[in-house]
């Protein structure tokens, strides 16, 4: 934010769709590079090979995964029926997989979002006393690694008889030190101080003004954070092993990585087109959400990204 | 409503540095996020830390035993061998992951590229992939039943490629980090590469720099705070390093052990084996050791920066 000298009054009006708009690049560097295009083709062809391997292979039959090239048609087209049997294998345990992952994604990532904000906006615009113990703190939480906390957790709900519950999931994600670091920077550039002292002359209470005024000037570091805490949850892997064991609340990962363990061991029964399949269905939603709301996150990392 | 709340110009002082009035208010934000965050980082914390100092014993049952944890736990081959293996995961993958990705931000960001909206976005994609099913794909992939494995190994003609040897396995784990997480990595090195002012470029070309000119004497110092920050994550991830060996495990189930790295051997040791005291105890030092070094790559990187 250096470079942003700018009065405060025209970063006002720009503010929600902000992002650095930066005159750049030397008049040189406009001309494309064949090379260059082809080497990064690589690396493309590197990242969507396995997506595209785990598309073609959900619409073959087991026996077509086992019998028919990797990367080719199989020797039928059995999308929609693995599809269906995804959906109804053990009673449709998959579908109430993807609503649990639902529940846990909407109060979970929803939840971490709004505190993330609260948080985020308190930390930037209010001079509170404890402030910066309140930051060192959470600052200091990033570095300690999920590893030494995982274990405990499980211990402590326990105690608490949260385990086997949904609130064991949920409760631990509603924390996002990222999102908090986040909304803080964005907070502290995007919403002038001045704004905030008219509206409390206007007699404004604090929270009116926050959720009339600030949190519209939040909007895409918000959009940001949400993204990444819908993520976070929906990837969510080691949290629900610890916690779960009844599988009727499992998410979805954890109930495919099951599936999957089922093809090995004494009473095996290998479900492979299942589990590929499942996969696939598990990733469309996430990555919708990512290409529909790209505009807003890639505005909201920069502003972040600005005050390393 | 954006330009309508603001006081006209005139009347404001003119850019207070900050504003220095306590105005404890501010507690009202916050309070909800420190209430959830007591109880879920530091209640644990202090939990495992007070875990650690005790060992649930047969004659006498749950005892206080001081270090003694501790000084097991540096004597366990069991947990140094899971140590090491992602001591060499984070010195050799950490930084290809990273070269990878800056690599890549400086090709989206130097306007040589085609359609360099796209590259960003599909390299980035693996990233909303869950780690189960990358995992999962991979492993099918690398698998001698239906994987492309066995299609390559067929093309080559005999057993060339298996990525479930011992030998082979924690290259196909990094196989499997990399792909996951150089689209955020370049993210990262992306949205800092952006921030950099068109003067710099300008007077670059003036002093007749040419494109690589530019890159080693300006966006490659210009990224450094972002690459620090993107070191710590990674290392922080390399230490954890649990859902790709975790999950891979039922495919490779020789080859990868109870203790293939610390966190799966904190996770077996307190699940499989319910010696919850030692799995904190473990748990703690890894803790320990990733804050330290994370610690000292900042200040190292901070450093560097300020010279």
């Amino acid at each position: 934010m250096t470079t942003a000298t700018a009065p405060r009054t025209d970063t006002v009006a720009v503010t929600t769709s902000r992002g650095p708009r930066l005159a750049r690049r030397s008049p040189t560097s406009s001309k494309k590079s064949l090379v260059l295009s082809i080497v990064m083709g690589l690396y493309l062809l590197y990242t969507l090979v396995p997506l595209f391997w785990l598309l073609i292979n959900a619409t073959k039959t087991q026996a077509d995964l086992f019998t028919t090239f990797g990367l080719g048609p199989g020797n039928s087209f059995a999308l929609f029926d693995n599809i269906v049997e995804t959906l109804t294998y053990r009673d449709g345990i998959f579908v109430r997989w993807l609503g649990n992952t639902l529940l846990y994604v909407v109060v979970g990532a929803g939840g971490a979002t709004l505190l993330a904000t609260l948080a985020g906006y308190g930390l930037a615009k209010y001079n509170f006393r404890g402030r910066k113990a309140v930051f060192a703190v959470v600052l200091g939480a990033i570095a300690v690694p999920g590893t030494a906390l995982a274990v405990p957790t499980f211990l402590l709900f326990s105690q608490l008889g949260l385990t086997n519950t949904p609130w064991a999931i949920i409760i631990p994600s509603l924390i996002s030190p990222f999102g908090l670091y986040l909304i803080w920077v964005y907070a502290t550039d995007a919403i002038p101080t001045e704004l905030l002292e008219a509206a409390r002359m206007d007699g404004a209470g604090e929270f009116r003004t926050f959720f009339t005024i600030s949190i519209r000037l939040l909007t895409p570091g918000i959009v940001t954070v949400l993204l990444f805490a819908v993520v976070a949850t929906w990837n969510n892997y080691f949290l629900p092993l610890i916690m779960l064991s009844d599988p009727q609340w499992y998410p979805l990962t954890v109930g495919l990585n099951q599936w999957n363990a089922q093809a090995t061991g004494v009473a095996a029964q290998p479900i492979y087109n299942l589990v590929i399949t499942g996969s696939v269905l598990s990733i469309i939603p996430i990555v919708a959400a990512f290409l529909v709301l790209q505009r807003f996150w890639q505005s909201g990392l920069s502003a972040g990204s600005v005050k390393q | 409503m954006t330009t309508t709340a603001a006081p006209p110009p005139a009347l404001r002082p003119p850019r207070r540095k900050r504003r220095s009035r306590i105005d404890d208010r501010g507690w009202l934000f916050v309070a909800p996020f420190a209430l959830v965050f007591a109880l879920v980082f530091l209640a644990p914390l202090a939990y495992s830390v007070y875990l650690s100092l005790f060992r649930d014993q047969l004659i006498g049952g749950n005892a206080f035993v001081g270090f003694a944890n501790y000084v097991t736990a540096f004597g366990d081959e069991k947990f140094w061998d899971g140590f090491g293996r992602v001591g060499i995961f984070l010195v050799v993958q950490v930084p290809i992951m990273l070269i990878l990705a800056l690599a890549a931000a400086l090709a989206i960001d130097s306007a040589r590229l085609h359609a360099a909206g796209f590259y960003r976005i599909v390299i980035f994609l693996p990233y909303a992939v869950p780690a189960v099913v990358a995992v999962l794909m991979w492993g099918y992939i690398y698998g001698d039943q239906f994987g492309l494995t066995r299609n390559l190994n067929d093309l080559l003609g005999g057993q060339v490629v298996q990525p479930f040897l011992p030998e082979w396995m924690l290259l196909s784990i990094g196989n499997i980090v990399t792909w996951q997480f150089v689209g955020y990595n370049m993210l990262i090195f992306y949205s800092s590469l952006k921030t950099i002012p068109g003067e710099l470029y300008e007077a670059a070309s003036i002093d007749g720099a040419g494109a690589w000119r530019t890159i080693f004497s300006i966006k490659i110092p210009a990224v450094r705070g972002a690459v620090v920050i993107a070191t710590i994550f990674s290392i922080i991830g390399s230490f954890q390093l649990f859902n790709e060996p975790n999950i891979l495990k039922p495919l490779a189930p020789n080859v990868i052990s109870t203790f293939f790295t610390p966190n799966m051997y904190a996770y077996n040791l307190s699940f499989a084996g319910q010696q919850y005291n030692y799995a904190a105890t473990i748990a703690i030092i890894m803790g320990v050791i990733t804050a330290v070094i994370a610690y000292v790559v900042q200040l190292r990187g901070s450093r560097q920066e300020a010279r």
